[in-house]
């Protein structure tokens, strides 16, 4: 810049007055990038404003109350969020814990180990299922994955871990786990498709190195690429998590929406996301209608919330490998 | 992609205004543009009405909004609207928010009926005490007695029953849960009428299709739909026990009937439910819309009584090949006469 004014200074004024658009172009673009930036930060504090606000006599009424009480009734106009948020952290994290080995064991196939004829076709497949509308995906949970569910794996399931709490009762097929799994394959392309371009961008030099000290295929990808990758998956399944926790068609037609808390994922449960889809077009009374708000609100704030531990443990993962680096 | 409907029912106003504006002050002169926003389940029948209107009348054309009747009554309220649509009556306290008087016109009704799925799937008849067990979780074997009593020579498995019930808020839950606080003063004291409500068994499907789709998947289950959408669908549905002792087949024609002996007020803000007369189906509705009694710009309040009108009349004729049932003579008179109220 300094330059650029000085050189101005001694060439003649027609040159000057060609050297100014630029550095106003400049600026222009600067404004406008910080605009674009400054917008997103401002439509999330103005959704988070106009959640609050139309929320505000729930909020009042119910207090902190509204997080721990269990009971939803229109009728009685009494209202409590805890199975809905319940619902919706076990959902997601059933979810994730479906998703995560399957989309990474997938990334890292595909990176490591697959033949190149293979690799093209698999991943055009993994991005097609990002593509399938939720309520296709609901639909086939209800035709075909529940009552598969039904007859297969649960009667083994319920034989081999029927003694724990998790596996315990009937199943009749909406239920958790139902729910869990659509969401599983829900944001499996999109931990998939993150994990493979963070595997890819592992140096060539990682891979060589383990090789040279005579590693193993395995030892060269569980420590030269994925201890490597480490950060860069743990953001993948963040991002998973985020589309987990407000996944809301195909999850609504299959979790059975029914506000309880059951240890059992063979009984119905019901997500934040769900409860709102469903009962926001015919809420008629105030109450009512300030409680679904205050639903939006405290998923919103769960949201808010999940990020922000994510990066705490971001944080705490990258001073760890820190310190071992330099011990 | 109905919950970003609801997401952005409070845009939806300013939207609205907005392309009104611009239609308007573009076409003011060739076209009138009558808004109206609200419940679902006429939707098919109001469509049909809009257009076969528009041949009867080219000057107006009508612009509807299903989205669901809380967002109906809600925008007539705020006054966006030219007319709103429900499937329940208004409650007191939402009619008193009203900037002027709101008329119920009611147009035609549905019923909801009792699906199931058991081996054989024999034909069934249930009454209301049995329904309210059932959904109370009182009932939970197919062998009860009270369901065998009810249905002598059929033979019932020793198998659970799995409730299934609507888990989005609906006019058509408020039919159910209105049938069954009239029968059951159990019902009305724990769970009570709305258009969802905090279920005391069972699991929710998100719905017509949904409950449906659960019923069929599961044997034992029982669920409610639509009458539109069980015929729709060729579901077989139980006979239901009705007020006057008498068991009586879900149709277009019993549903009529309930209107016929239903007591309605001159307000028009009634349940049909539980109707007497031995003719008359026992859980059905009505579905209104919303019309201020004062019209604020003369000639569109002027053309959308003319419509009134029409639907009304040529309407109603039109609502049986719809599979809705039309208004009985005798309420549409009193229903036509109320129309001549309306000021502009």
């Amino acid at each position: 810049m300094a330059e650029a004014a000085l050189i101005a200074a001694e060439v003649p004024s027609a040159q000057t007055r060609m050297a100014r658009p630029s550095r106003l172009g400049d600026q222009a673009f600067e404004w406008l990038t910080l605009a674009m930036a400054f917008t997103v930060v401002v439509l999330i504090i103005l959704t988070g404003w106009q959640l609050w606000s139309g929320s505000t006599l729930a909020i009042k009424k119910f207090g902190f109350h509204f997080l721990t009480a269990s009971t939803w009734d229109p009728v009685a106009e009494q209202f409590g969020a805890l199975p809905f948020i319940y619902g919706t952290l076990v959902s997601s994290l059933l979810a994730l814990l479906i998703a995560v080995p399957l989309g990474i064991a997938t990334a890292a196939y595909l990176t490591e180990l697959a033949p190149l004829w293979i690799r093209q076709p698999l991943i055009s497949l993994i991005e097609m299922l990002a593509a399938i509308p939720s309520v296709i995906l609901g639909l086939w949970g209800i035709f075909v994955m529940i009552p598969w569910l039904r007859n297969y794996p649960v009667p083994w399931l319920k034989r081999l871990l029927g003694w724990t709490p998790f596996f315990s009762g009937a199943m009749y097929g909406p239920s958790m786990l139902a729910g869990g799994i659509i969401i599983a394959i829900m944001i499996l392309p999109i931990i998939t498709s993150v994990s493979r371009e963070i595997l890819r961008s592992v140096p060539d030099l990682q891979r060589e190195a383990a090789y040279a000290l005579g590693a193993t295929r395995w030892e060269a990808t569980r420590i030269a690429v994925l201890s490597y990758a480490k950060k860069g998956l743990f953001g993948a399944v963040i991002l998973g998590l985020g589309r987990a926790l407000g996944e809301t068609m195909a999850v609504t037609m299959v979790i059975g929406n029914t506000p309880q808390i059951a240890l059992s994922l063979f009984k119905p449960g019901y997500t934040l996301a769900s409860v709102l889809a469903n009962e926001f077009t015919e809420a008629t009374t105030d109450m009512y209608l300030q409680a679904l708000f205050a639903i939006g609100l405290v998923l919103f704030g769960i949201t808010i919330l999940v990020n922000l531990l994510a990066q705490l443990l971001l944080r705490t993962i990258a001073t760890q490998s820190v310190t071992r680096a330099v011990q | 992609m109905r919950q970003f409907g609801g997401m952005t029912k409070l845009q939806l106003p300013k939207i609205l205004g907005l392309v009104v504006a611009l239609g308007l002050s573009a076409s003011a002169s060739a076209q009138m543009m009558i808004n109206g926003a609200g419940a679902t389940f006429p939707y098919p029948i109001y469509s049909k009405w809009f257009d076969e209107y528009a041949k009867v009348d080219p000057s107006v054309r009508f612009n509807y909004q299903s989205i669901g009747s809380g967002g109906g009554q809600k925008q007539i309220l705020a006054e966006t609207v030219d007319f709103g649509a429900s499937d329940g009556p208004m409650s007191d306290e939402n009619l008193a928010k009203a900037p002027g008087k709101l008329l119920h016109i009611p147009t035609v009704a549905g019923a909801v009926v009792m699906t199931y799925n058991l081996p054989g799937n024999a034909a069934l008849k249930f009454d209301g005490e049995t329904i309210a067990d059932i959904y109370l979780g009182k009932i939970t074997k197919w062998n009860d007695p009270k369901i065998a009593a009810l249905n002598p020579g059929t033979k019932f498995p020793d198998s659970d029953i799995l409730v299934v019930h609507r888990a989005d808020g609906s006019g058509t839950t408020f039919i159910f849960t209105d049938y069954l606080s009239k029968i059951s003063p159990e019902w009305k004291q724990k769970v009570g009428n709305n258009t969802s409500v905090s279920w005391p068994t069972g699991v929710g499907g998100k719905g017509n299709e949904g409950v449906s789709g659960q019923v069929k998947q599961t044997p034992g289950a029982i669920g409610y739909v639509e009458l539109i959408y069980a015929l729709q669908n060729k579901m077989s549905f139980a006979e239901i026990k009705n007020a006057a002792g008498q068991v009586v087949k879900p149709t277009l024609e019993s549903v009529t009937a309930a209107l016929g002996t239903a007591e309605i007020p001159d307000d028009f803000r009634f349940s049909m439910t539980n109707a007497p007369g031995n003719d008359s189906y026992p859980i059905a509705g009505a579905t209104w819309l919303l019309v201020y009694q004062q019209q604020k710009d003369p000639t569109k309040g002027k053309k959308l009584v003319e419509f009134l009108k029409w639907a009304l009349t040529k309407g109603e004729g039109m609502a049986r090949d719809l599979n809705y049932a039309p208004l009985p003579d005798s309420v549409q008179q009193r229903v036509l006469k109320r129309i001549e109220d309306i000021k502009s």
